[in-house]
């Protein structure tokens, strides 16, 4: 590529080499450096949903179960109330030594019985409910088993180390094999990941109340903080004088913008809770707090959208005798509300994925209810993730991953319905 | 961690009559609006005048005068509704109630508002608490009336009022401009009241935390044990609170936090703005924003599932004894989550500089590596080191990654394969689980947030005036 011409002497040429030398490694850093973070994104994402897909099946035994009336319904009267008590535990246990009768010793009967959630007796329960002719039949049906044998399907569970370090001991992975040779052993899409709410037990354990809870949340924060957030940006764009008091007001929610999450958690305890008494832990002081969170965001966004319409607008608005707020509310607002929904978009989004604050107005609490109502103890789906990331059980690590991916499936539609609107409505003045 | 947690106060029915009352005022407004819209229409008709304002403004103009005022009210009767009932429970209980101490008379309160609303109690239910009890909730249903009655009268003489207003010539659309002008400027004023709110709430607490532990303890101390007592003999009762570890601990995390973002964000963003076609930039630029858009609590997974543990493998098998909640893993992923930051911010930066000054210097044989390096990152300098402090304290106040990845006990060291504890990670710990408002251990964390909010607006506010003033020179 360098000649070596009439005009350049041989040290020329060289420092010529040396400057086109720097030029390659700066770029080559350029290079390296993008690869890198597109690197650590496709780790992160990998390892997220190489851990969490497995949590959307689950694994069942099927069994032989047979529904005596004398557990079932001693009384015979066949009430639903009456069938809601019946010893179903019993009638599991009974099923399970029945089909290995050589298992007698009661440690071992109790590693057995251990194979099976503690949810199966109230799977029986709601089998019976819903069919009260099953009582006294025998019925092969599908029962969840439990996290451990769920996890060994699975196959995050290792088999070959020894049985000291294992959570299933040799009996326990015999009988397991046992039902999968028999063909007693499949999984199925665990819907109970999507509409059960948290548990101790991680294969019972799912995101349902966290859903709600954040669901409740967000409709307060974005209730308040739109019409708020809006309301802001228009008269700081639109109407207001420049005098000291606006300076001040937009140098105040330019450094709101970017005051540490945490740091609002404070506030909301400290006003939200401790002053107006609002209940701990509910989606109204979780929402109250992202709202003023979020607000700088929405009028930050609002105020770009505003000021991208052009001003012939207003004054052919203004040249037909439109009042000022007519002018705004019959022209500018309209023209600018594709760029205000998009930042509203991507201001809940991060709202949605906020944790901080939530943590410090008590929104951690272990609650079992799936919340209707923004007054009712809630929690939320990043919160459920730093729950489950806390909890010892080794079942709750896939139950965390596949939360976050839900999370980032929410986060992913609304960033691209932020994308899909601006796009679609932008106009190019 | 709370077991379980209750519910508020407010009973069903008690939310039923919310509903009702704002149904009511709701249905007011929309006849005052009817009403209103009528009574111009008529009058115009019968005096065929042309009316100043259009029917719509005086219908709004009455609607607003209706609902208004008592929808205030309702809210500022719902915000302080239990603190005066219980002023007035107080005042009703007699000498000996307001001998007793806050605990006790929190206590007795509790039991009143429970056995009013029929729950359980903690002690047995002697004549006198039950007349208490009564008391109380005679009391709440009649303000419950009261706000139910007089809400509702006061929206009815609103509507009366402002109806009486609506003629022809009376300007309406001023008048309802002129609310609408008043509500924006409230509302743009909410940026402010959340600042002030901040503010006294953080410093507040810092003051009553100040005045059980000396300001210079907390500043300069350099142990950090937050255990407070449960019992008064408890041993190691005291608990320590120098903040100075923590501090240390936020800074070597941030240090490798920008360690880590500033030359891949910088490199990216140089690359990006100066060699890469558009069509590489349109779409690489996206994709490393995501990385700004991934919640922090999947940073904090990622740094304490995957980063940790590989980074404690990779240690053990070249003989270093790493942590398994390094600091060396929460910088990291936090450089990680800022790479977008400084990546985005100095690509603006960088992308500012006049094309004149760019093309200057290509005409002087420069290559382009020459030309990024004397002059475009100097003349874009205030505006990266203006990200820069940006990122960190965007560093700083991050909460989620150190909570999950980095160390709980204080540890005044450098070492980044050990582990240290954060600020924002003690406020985390300090404030999630069952502890008294009042004790020292719940009061540091507003102390700590006070240091936190006012290291990261001073932050904040340099780097604003940075790329104020370096704005100013090319314009």
């Amino acid at each position: 590529m360098i000649e070596k011409g009439w005009q350049t002497s041989e040290r020329a040429t060289r420092r010529l080499k040396k400057r086109y030398r720097r030029e390659r490694r700066l770029k080559a850093a350029g290079i390296l450096a993008i690869g890198l973070a597109l690197g650590v994104l496709v780790l992160l994402l990998g390892s997220v949903i190489s851990r969490g897909y497995p949590a959307f099946v689950k694994t069942e035994i099927a069994l032989e179960i047979t529904f005596d009336a004398k557990l079932i319904d001693p009384s015979g009267s066949g009430e639903a109330k009456q069938l809601a008590k019946g010893k179903y535990g019993r009638a599991l246990r009974q099923a399970l030594f029945a089909k290995f009768p050589d298992v007698v010793e009661r440690a071992e009967r109790r590693n057995l019985t251990q194979l099976f959630s503690k949810a199966a007796r109230f799977e029986l329960r709601e089998m019976i409910l819903d069919q009260p002719d099953w009582i006294g039949t025998t019925q092969r049906v599908w029962l969840t088993a439990a996290s451990d044998v769920d996890m060994l399907t699975k196959g995050s569970l290792p088999r070959d180390v020894p049985q000291a370090e294992r959570r299933l001991n040799d009996q326990q992975l015999a009988w397991v094999d046992h039902f999968e040779a028999a063909g007693n052993l499949r999984t199925v899409f665990n819907g109970g990941f999507f509409t059960g709410s948290d548990s101790r037990e991680p294969e019972l354990a799912g995101i349902g109340g966290a859903l709600a809870g954040s669901f409740w949340t967000l409709l307060i924060t974005l209730v308040l903080a739109f019409p708020l957030g809006v309301a802001a940006a228009v008269y700081l764009q639109e109407f207001a004088p420049k005098n000291r008091l606006t300076d001040f007001i937009e140098v105040n929610i330019n450094n709101l913008a970017a005051v540490p999450s945490i740091v609002f958690g404070l506030l909301g305890l400290a006003i939200f809770i401790q002053l107006f008494e609002l209940p701990r832990s509910t989606a109204i002081v979780g929402g109250l707090t992202l709202m003023l969170m979020t607000l700088p965001t929405i009028i930050i966004a609002t105020r770009a959208a505003l000021a991208a319409v052009p001003p012939s607008i207003r004054e052919a608005a203004h040249g037909v005798g439109a009042s000022p707020v007519q002018v705004v509310s019959h022209h500018v607002l309209p023209l600018a509300m594709p760029g205000i929904m998009t930042g509203t978009i991507i201001g809940m989004a991060r709202a949605l994925g906020e944790t901080a604050p939530l943590l410090m107005i008590g929104m951690v609490a272990f609650i079992v209810d799936i919340p209707s109502a923004p007054f009712d103890s809630a929690t939320a789906l990043p919160v459920q993730i730093f729950l489950w990331a806390d909890s010892p059980e080794r079942g709750f690590e896939e139950k965390m991953s596949a939360a976050i991916i839900v999370l980032l499936a929410f986060l992913i539609i609304m960033n691209a319905l932020a994308v899909i609107l601006r796009r679609r409505f932008e106009t190019r003045w | 961690m709370p077991e379980c947690s209750f519910t508020g106060a407010s009973g069903d029915s008690e939310r039923v009559q919310l509903v009702i009352l704002l149904i009511a005022l709701g249905g007011l407004a929309a006849i005052g609006y009817y009403l209103a819209r009528r009574k111009l229409l008529g009058a115009a008709a019968r005096e065929s005048i042309r009316p100043h304002s259009m029917p719509g403004y005086h219908g709004w103009y009455v609607a607003v005068w209706c609902a208004l005022p008592s929808a205030v009210v309702l809210l500022i009767w719902l915000l302080f509704e239990e603190r005066i009932l219980e002023a007035l429970l107080i005042s009703s209980l007699g000498p000996e109630a307001a001998m007793l101490s806050g605990e006790m008379l929190g206590l007795l309160l509790n039991d009143i508002r429970n056995l009013a609303a029929g729950d359980a109690v903690s002690r047995a239910a002697d004549p006198a608490l039950l007349a208490a009890a009564e008391r109380y909730g005679a009391m709440r249903d009649t303000a419950r009336a009261a706000l139910l009655g007089g809400g509702l009268a006061l929206a009815a003489a609103g509507l009366a009022w402002s109806w009486h207003h609506v003629a022809p010539a009376f300007r309406a659309r001023h008048r309802v401009e002129k609310m609408v002008r008043f509500a924006l400027i409230l509302a743009s004023c909410v940026a402010v009241v959340t600042t002030v709110g901040i503010i006294l709430s953080v410093l507040f607490e810092s003051i009553h935390f100040f005045s059980i532990i000396p300001v210079g303890e907390f500043l300069f101390g350099l142990e950090w044990s937050p255990q407070t007592a449960i019992r008064e003999d408890q041993i190691g009762s005291s608990g320590a609170f120098g903040a100075v570890p923590l501090f240390t601990g936020t800074l070597l995390i941030t240090l490798i936090a920008m360690l880590v973002a500033l030359p891949i964000g910088l490199f990216s963003a140089v690359y990006m703005a100066e060699f890469a076609s558009p069509r590489v930039r349109n779409t690489v630029k996206p994709i490393l924003e995501i990385l700004a858009g991934v919640p922090t609590v999947v940073y904090g997974f990622f740094a304490a599932l995957t980063v940790a543990p590989a980074l404690r493998g990779f240690g053990n098998s070249i003989g270093l004894d790493v942590a398994s909640e390094s600091a060396l893993a929460a910088g990291a992923v936090m450089g990680i989550m800022i790479i977008p930051f400084i990546s985005s911010l100095s690509d603006d930066a960088i992308v500012a500089v006049p094309r004149s000054l760019r093309e200057g210097s290509l005409a002087m044989g420069a290559t382009r590596s020459e030309t990024v390096v004397k002059v475009i990152l100097p003349a874009a300098l205030p505006g990266i080191v203006a990200a820069c402090l940006l990122a960190v304290s965007r560093a700083i106040g991050e909460t989620m990654i150190v909570v999950m990845a980095a160390g709980l006990a204080a540890k005044l060291t450098a070492n980044p394969l050990d582990a240290v504890t954060t600020v924002t990670a003690q406020m985390v710990t300090l404030l999630v689980g069952d502890q008294e408002f009042d004790s020292a251990k719940t009061l540091a964390a507003f102390a700590l947030g006070l240091a936190l909010f006012l290291a990261t607006l001073a932050l904040n506010v340099l780097a604003l005036y940075i790329a104020r003033k370096y704005r100013e020179q090319y314009e």
